[in-house]
């Protein structure tokens, strides 16, 4: 066209951003790649496939598939070098990560126009977001390492950890694996998806610039398959998975009481709330960076619309015409707003979806071209959805909005927690009351009120339900890749003191029961078991607890959930208040200690436990939230909040005391707790629960079976509406975890290593952190 | 800016001046309270949307060219200086007819183009005028005790008067800033009606000094109430107060605008003014104004640069467009 012709229809026409630098680097690579292990690239493997640009399908390429040899030998790389590592001083792994933060910045084009090739994303957003936050990860983790030794006593690194990413955001995520990871002292082995592992091999290249010490950084490339041989690997310490649902409750079971640690951050299908009062105007913007940015493929997409009915007429037409503005293209074009899908399988899937259930809803598509060739797909609204929907339901992982109306703030949060995932939610509303009450109500790991899809270093990303575990950036993040310091030693079971031969009964029968709802309830099955001591005196019965029992005291807790709303002010009077009625019976329950267990450590161990409460009194109004300093102007507030209900399998040993130590710290922070009892030693606990009768606990906080864990635990383990199960007796870690995939529950399972229930590290932070979950609330401001 | 002279002018076919369409002047409605109450705007959502902006359009090479050139014609070639004298005004008009160089016009294959208006004290519209004769480009006059519009009411309903009667064929009026600080819609209301009404055929820009409105909530309630009340366009600044046309101010407008079209179906201009020099940041306005508003709004009669400098930083883009070279102020006639 003319300049003349230009100047009549005001089009913007093509401002494509030159790949030729990242061809050219492509080029001097050979166009094909090995994987990088200790400090060095391998020659490319004998099996190899494609990475392709899902622009024009164009061969970008060739990679290697990464094979459980090659697996091992990056592990062992990445074991050598950890020690040395990790021994280095804080300072000198800051200055690592210091200059890695320096060379992505130096080399941020190159890193943006690579990612945009191999992704599909727009440039703007590999030029303006990605790389930027990848910069922004290490340079706050080089900060992490600088600090560790002063603000993080007593914590040690994991060790050697496999790292799984996916392909939304490749350096990214990449960015948030490695920083945090080698900032603590340990090591890496990574696996980039196989669509998208192109800047992680530039990655490895700027490690080699910045002389980062070989086998730090390993990065293995491939498909599920080398995936599986990370995971599976028996040297690798910890496991972090981003990707899909599906895929981290195989991870999830495959590692299953290996000892290996786990984070995972999974799908979601994040509400994004309008209410009537918000600045309708700025919510469309919003949703265009939620669920149009990087194609909709965002974990924490907001693709789930809810508006409230008076507004939601208005509201769609406003969204409908912003739609029709977006223009869809060649990534590279710096005039775009939405890219290539990164794939034709991703392409396929999304298709599937959106026309196997185009039934239920209206759509609109955005009223811009595509292009002809590439994948692509156009901006999609639905609404007319309703929660049965399974749009409304399933991931889309797209370009894909869909929508219902909701009444009340009460539906709202009804509507926005009616899911299997708990990652990201929006709320707009110019009602700071409004907001400030919802964000905490919503089911989700961040809450952003009147914005979205906003990322930084400072605070932790991550979800609850099937949105995984774990916390990524921030302090909180810390924790998925440190330890307590040292070496636990190995937990003995033991076995009940089994029945003498010659019977001796003692006195009055006294009948045990389980502790549900308040109240003393009877075992579902009918059956009772004696506990004799080690004299060969008959102490009682106690009840043994099916999975209905199970059941029952699941549903006494989740009856109990205006404790979660409690203040900490009246956790802590009730905490303080058990332990006085402790006190006041300490000599009785020492003698029944010292009957059950035949020693002599009963009134050490009931002065322990009565400490024990007083320290989660003393934590219950005092485990502080913070207030990250992200770059906006305005707050991430990281709040802590209860996990739910609790599934806590005692220990066998200190009936009292190791008891008193699961409870009192998930009480504290609100949660409601279903105990299994100490096996061989059950009379403690239930003789506890008079103590609790009589201290204020409310009916349903804290619920008591007896019996053998084997009984109860797989039926806790596996409940649906169980949030955390912690496992303390031995022998068990496996089967919880394995069976905690169903809803991918927070697990805490001892893998049959003891602790010391009468020493500090057996309290404090690190219970306090399995007790509460971190929801990172953004509160830009202004007026 | 009347209907009349958006007729296609003495250039004929040879202008570059887009076939103009006759928009209906907005007759303002009801003052609608529940509406201006119910009016939000998220300073930091709002903030978020104007600092991408830049960086998700680019109109590039023979793009760009043409975009500046239609920046051109869309510019109010403005002097409000105590010391204007009409040799200097004289001087304005005569760039206003002829912004940009002929060869390099040539080069680029368009016939000759004009900036949208000039814009001087009342003062000076007499010259002006004179200066313009035989051209389309309007004169357009500050007027309503510019920039503070604190005079008394009936001199400033006065002056709309004397200026209209100079020749001026648009009027941009200030608003009692202190109105819209007091919540004192209907006061604003009745002076913006009276202003309109005074201003006859002329067409009517409303000033609305957002730097001195405190919020951006108050510039979408000062927007909408000066829409209601019948103005043709609104207008960011004077170009005097410490903050003056910004993307986020800008926004909020068009928003405001926008919504008036929704709900009306008449369009209203919009007039960024001061703070905008250089050729990169019209371009980010023409595209936000294409985004947020729709093409029909890039023409002279829905949209004004109110710039002094801007156009030298346009011609050197063009120059640099047409030879390949960086170019230099001086060789470019000035205003």
């Amino acid at each position: 066209m003319t300049v003349k012709e230009i100047f009549e229809t005001m089009d913007y026409g093509p401002a494509p951003e030159s790949a030729a630098e990242a061809l050219a680097w492509l080029v001097d690579a050979g166009d094909s790649f090995g994987h990088f292990i200790d400090g060095a690239f391998t020659a490319p493997g004998a099996e190899t496939f494609e990475s392709r640009n899902p622009a024009n399908g164009n061969v970008l390429a060739l990679l290697s598939q990464g094979s459980a040899q090659d697996v091992d030998a990056a592990v062992k790389a990445a074991r050598r070098a950890q020690p040395k590592w990790a021994a280095l001083p804080g300072h000198a792994r800051a200055r690592y990560l210091y200059a890695l933060a320096r060379l992505v910045q130096k080399h941020s084009r190159l890193f943006a126009v690579l990612e945009t090739l191999d992704n599909g994303k727009p440039i703007r957003e590999s030029r303006d977001i990605d790389i930027p936050l990848v910069a922004r990860h290490f340079y706050y983790h080089a900060g992490m390492a600088q600090l560790m030794e002063a603000e993080l006593p007593g914590r040690e690194p994991l060790g050697v950890c496999g790292q799984i990413i996916p392909w939304n955001f490749p350096l990214l995520m990449l960015a948030w694996k490695i920083a945090p990871a080698l900032a603590m002292g340990n090591t890496v082995v990574l696996k980039p998806a196989e669509y998208t592992s192109l800047t992680a091999l530039l990655f490895a290249q700027i490690c080699q610039e910045a002389g980062l010490p070989k086998g730090v950084v390993n990065i293995v490339t491939g498909d599920g398959r080398t995936g599986e041989a990370i995971v599976s690997h028996p040297d690798i310490d910890k496991i972090a998975f981003t990707g899909s649902t599906e895929v981290g409750r195989r991870i999830r079971e495959a590692t299953a009481g290996s000892g290996k640690a786990l984070t995972l951050e999974l799908g979601g299908k994040s509400p994004y709330i309008v209410f009537d009062d918000a600045d309708l105007d700025s919510a469309v913007e919003g949703l265009v960076d939620a669920i149009w940015f990087n194609q909709g493929q965002v974990c924490c997409a907001g693709s789930r619309l809810l508006v409230q009915e008076g507004i939601a007429e208005r509201f769609y037409e406003k969204l409908k015409a912003r739609m029709d503005g977006l223009r869809v293209g060649d990534p590279l074009d710096k005039c775009i707003d939405v890219g290539a899908i990164v794939d034709p399988v991703q392409l396929q899937t999304i298709t599937r979806l959106v026309d196997d259930n185009a039934g239920e809803g209206e759509i609109h598509r955005a009223a811009g071209p595509l292009p002809e060739n590439g994948c692509f797909y156009p901006p999609t609204l639905i609404t007319g959805l309703h929660p049965a929907s399974p749009l409304m339901q399933e991931e889309i992982f797209g370009p894909v909005l869909a929508s219902t109306t909701f009444r009340t703030p009460a539906e709202a949060v009804a509507l926005a927690n009616n899911t299997r995932y708990g990652l990201a939610a929006s709320v707009w509303t110019e009602n700071v009351n409004l907001a400030l009450d919802i964000a905490p109500k919503l089911v989700a790991g961040v809450v952003w009120v009147n914005g979205t899809n906003m990322f930084d270093a400072a605070a932790g990303f991550g979800g609850v339900r099937e949105s995984g575990y774990g916390r990524e950036g921030g302090w909180e993040g810390l924790s998925a890749y440190t330890k307590p310091a040292g070496k636990a030693k190995a937990l003995n079971p033991i076995a009940p003191v089994p029945a003498p031969k010659k019977l001796e009964a003692e006195g009055l029968d006294r009948t045990a029961k389980f502790y549900i709802g308040g109240k003393q309830a009877r075992p579902d099955g009918g059956y009772a078991q004696a506990v004799w001591s080690p004299k060969g005196k008959l102490l009682g019965h106690v009840g043994i607890a099916n999975r209905k029992d199970v059941r029952n005291a699941v549903e006494a807790a989740h009856a109990a959930g205006g404790w979660a709303r409690t203040t900490g002010h009246l956790r802590a009077q009730i905490l303080y208040y058990i332990g006085e009625n402790l006190s006041a019976r300490a000599e009785e329950f020492a003698a029944r200690i010292d009957a059950m267990t035949g020693g002599k450590q009963g009134a050490k161990e009931v002065e322990a436990a009565i400490s024990r409460l007083f320290t989660y009194a003393a934590w219950a109004d005092k485990y502080d939230g913070a207030a990250h300093g992200v770059p906006i102007r305005g707050v991430a507030l990281a709040m802590k909040e209860p996990v739910g209900v609790i599934g806590a399998l005692c220990p066998d040993e200190a009936p009292l005391l190791g008891l008193v130590s699961l409870m009192a710290p998930a009480i504290a922070m609100g949660n409601r707790v279903v105990l299994a009892a100490s096996q061989p030693y059950p009379l403690a606990a239930t003789d506890f629960y008079q103590v609790l009768e009589t201290s204020d606990v409310p009916a349903g906080v804290v619920n008591i079976l007896t019996g053998p864990h084997g009984d109860t635990a797989p039926a806790l383990a596996a409940h649906m509406d169980v949030d955390a199960v912690w496992a303390f007796s031995p022998g068990l870690s496996a089967m919880v975890e394995k069976a905690s995939t169903g809803n991918l529950k927070r697990t805490w399972a001892c893998n049959d290593k003891a602790t010391d229930w009468f020493a500090p590290e057996a309290e404090g932070r690190r219970f306090l952190e399995a007790a509460t979950e971190i929801k990172n609330i953004w509160v830009p401001y202004g007026e | 800016m009347q209907t009349e002279s958006l007729k296609p002018g003495a250039h004929g076919e040879d202008t570059a001046q887009l076939p103009q369409v006759h928009e209906p002047r907005n007759p303002g409605t009801e003052l609608d309270l529940d509406l201006i109450h119910g009016l939000q705007a998220n300073t930091s959502a709002i903030e978020r949307r104007a600092a991408t902006l830049p960086g998700r359009r680019s109109v590039k090479k023979e793009y760009q060219a043409a975009w500046l050139l239609k920046a051109i014609t869309l510019i109010d070639l403005t002097t409000l200086s105590g010391d204007d004298t009409e040799g200097r005004v004289r001087r304005l008009c005569a760039k206003a007819r002829q912004p940009v160089r002929p060869d390099i016009l040539q080069a680029l294959g368009m016939g000759p183009i004009h900036t949208g208006a000039v814009c001087v004290y009342h003062d000076m519209v007499e010259t002006a005028v004179q200066a313009l004769k035989g051209t389309d480009i309007p004169v357009a006059a500050v007027s309503t005790g510019f920039p503070a519009g604190l005079s008394p009411f009936p001199l400033r309903i006065a002056e709309i008067g004397e200026s209209v009667k100079a020749g001026a064929k648009e009027i941009d009026i200030v608003i009692t800033r202190r109105h819209v600080l007091q919540g004192n819609w209907q006061a604003l209301y009745d002076e913006m009606r009276a202003m309109r009404e005074a201003c006859g055929e002329a067409h009517v820009k409303a000033i609305l000094a957002t730097g001195e409105l405190g919020t951006l909530r108050n510039v979408a309630r000062a927007s909408h109430v000066c829409m209601m009340a019948g103005a043709d366009f609104i207008k960011t600044s004077t170009g005097k107060e410490s903050v003056n046309a910004t993307l986020p101010v800008s926004l909020v407008m068009i928003r405001a605008i926008r919504e008036y079209h929704a709900r009306t179906g008449y369009r209203v201009g919009y007039k960024p003014a001061g703070g905008i020099s250089k050729a990169k940041d019209a371009l980010t306005y023409l595209a936000l104004i294409k985004d947020e508003l729709g093409d029909r709004w890039l023409q002279p009669d829905l949209f004004r640069f109110g710039a002094s400098s801007l156009l030298g930083d346009i011609e050197r883009q063009l120059e640099h467009y047409v030879t390949g070279a960086y170019s230099a102020a001086y060789r470019h006639p000035m205003a």
